[in-house]
């Protein structure tokens, strides 16, 4: 009898909330677009969606006062760059773009309702909204590895205090020690990012600590930009690095933090510092809203970035199944203006234009010598996949200049990308 | 897949279908397209540190170097592997888009 009432009783203010919806924009207000999470997906989307329509009322839902970019965060272990020099600021969304940026904790979706609830206890609510949350470390996947251990053996693939860990426990190593970093299998957050870490980390450990090794146990058989990482690092660190593929042990079973080991297929590990790159999902708040499927990602419509399981919310960034995308910033960027261009379409009942998609990635092997990745992307309703014939990575045989000018061209794509999201 | 994301996916379908029989990518539109470009040349094309600027540059030069990254006729570092992925109408369609674009 309770439950029957309590189950009427919510149909009743879900219809409510329905009905009350759709007279409020017709009447003229400006429909409320909520943005959840404010990174490369996030930040981006806001402001696109003002610059479309300036009399969208644009809420951004943001956690931290300030933004710290994990692209770049490579450089801050290689010792070239300080956290400061990743930092953005929410100041330009808010007073050149008009948006509202909140400051606070998004705790939950209510998503028959359309309400956001922000730590703390506050509601909003939303005609439309975006979920860009980026992701969460699985803590459960590999045994002994937890966010215990993440304390002697970071991750550090959510820049902070991880990134400043490892950072430390480098400049602490002997010279002479072994590096030990473990690779995800796919799909995870920015797939040349491990191996441009392992790169950076020899161009620190070649100029301070050059009789120290590194070992690269990978979940994987084959990686990002692989054959450019791997005739890098024969060139510019003969001997330093050794790389073991999952079909050749490289898969972790366990990891021992106290010990400081990790026990592979290929034989029990013993490093003086271990990074240990833990599979991962959507955030949170996105699981939890019903977003993600059994995977732990979100499925979206290639054609908006619109939730497949939830009405009127969109997915953008790494926690969006997009295909042949990369979980990246540069991925979030494009998504994010799909998305605002969806989503301005949808409330003026319009057709959404054909997407265009485009990814492009950077990454150093020493700060003099840079090699990318790019492709444009063609959508249809069934999915996301590369123009034939088009993209892919740098050349395998480029000049050393211009190995040098994708290492200038890499400090222009953040300077270009970040300013497109913040500034 | 709900109904409405259903209609949403046929009616972009049927966009897509009347770009392929037309054989060009009219529907896509040029700000679309241009507007990716900002994420090395920076917000409006403006350029960002080495990356060049190209907004408000004639829209007959864009579209010449872009057609001559696409047939490998210059070389550059990253923009021969984008430029093929358009055809020469939507790199028209991005020039123009581009050149209108406040210096």
């Amino acid at each position: 009898m309770a439950q029957l009432s309590r189950r009427k009783l919510l149909a009743t203010a879900s219809l409510a909330a329905s009905t009350l919806a759709a007279p409020r924009i017709a009447r003229g207000a400006a429909p409320r677009v909520v943005v959840v999470g404010g990174g490369f997906g996030g930040a981006t989307a806001a402001k696109y969606l003002k610059l479309a329509d300036r009399n969208l009322a644009v809420t951004l839902i943001e956690r931290d006062a300030r933004f710290v970019t994990c692209p770049f965060s490579n450089y801050v272990l290689g010792g070239f760059r300080r956290m400061e020099q990743l930092t953005q600021s929410y100041d330009a969304l808010g007073k050149r773009h008009g948006v509202s940026v909140l400051r606070g904790e998004a705790t939950g979706i209510d998503t028959a309702r359309k309400r956001v609830t922000i730590a703390g206890g506050r509601q909003l609510s939303y005609d439309r909204l975006i979920v860009s949350p980026g992701v969460d470390m699985n803590f459960s996947a590999v045994p002994g590895y937890d966010a215990k251990a993440a304390e002697r053996v970071p991750h550090a693939w959510k820049v902070g205090a991880q990134t400043l860990l490892l950072r430390r426990q480098l400049e602490a190593m002997k010279d002479g020690g072994t590096f030990i970093l473990c690779a995800p299998a796919n799909p995870f957050r920015c797939p040349p990012g491990p191996y441009e870490r392992v790169s950076l980390i020899a161009w620190y450990l070649k100029n301070r600590k050059p009789k120290s090794k590194i070992l690269l146990l990978d979940a994987k058989d084959n990686f990002s930009k692989q054959g450019l990482f791997q005739a890098a690092w024969e060139s510019e660190y003969p001997g330093m690095i050794t790389w073991i593929a999952g079909k050749d042990g490289g898969v972790v079973e366990r990891v021992d933090a106290r010990a400081m080991s990790v026990k592979a297929g290929f034989g029990e590990e013993k490093g003086d510092v271990i990074n240990f790159i833990p599979p991962q999902s959507a955030g949170r708040i996105a699981r939890d809203a019903g977003l993600a499927d059994e995977r732990g990602w979100c499925p979206i419509d290639p054609m908006s970035f619109a939730s497949t399981r939830v009405k009127e919310v969109y997915v953008i960034g790494d926690a969006a199944i997009a295909g042949a995308m990369p979980k990246s910033g540069s991925s979030a960027n494009a998504q994010a203006k799909l998305a605002a261009a969806a989503i301005v379409a949808s409330l003026a009942n319009k057709a959404p234009d054909v997407p265009a998609l485009l990814n492009i990635c950077y990454s150093l092997v020493t700060p003099e010598y840079g090699i990318s990745v790019t492709d444009v992307y063609r959508a249809t309703p069934q999915g996301i996949t590369p123009t034939p014939n088009a993209g892919g990575v740098s050349p395998a045989l480029a000049s050393a200049a211009d190995r040098k000018l994708e290492a200038e061209y890499t400090q222009a794509w953040y300077r270009a990308i970040t300013a497109d999201g913040w500034g | 897949m709900t109904n409405q994301s259903t209609g949403a996916a046929l009616c972009a379908l049927m966009l897509l279908g009347a770009d392929l029989a037309s054989g060009t990518a009219q529907a896509q539109t040029a700000q679309a397209m241009a507007q990716n470009c900002f994420v090395c040349h920076g917000p409006g094309a403006k350029g960002a540190l080495a990356i060049v600027a190209l907004a408000g540059r004639p829209k007959e030069l864009i579209a010449q170097q872009m057609l001559a990254f696409k047939a490998d006729q210059r070389q550059g570092t990253i923009m021969n592997r984008i430029a093929k992925g358009y055809g020469d109408e939507q790199i028209a369609a991005i020039a123009e888009f581009v050149a209108k674009l406040p210096k």
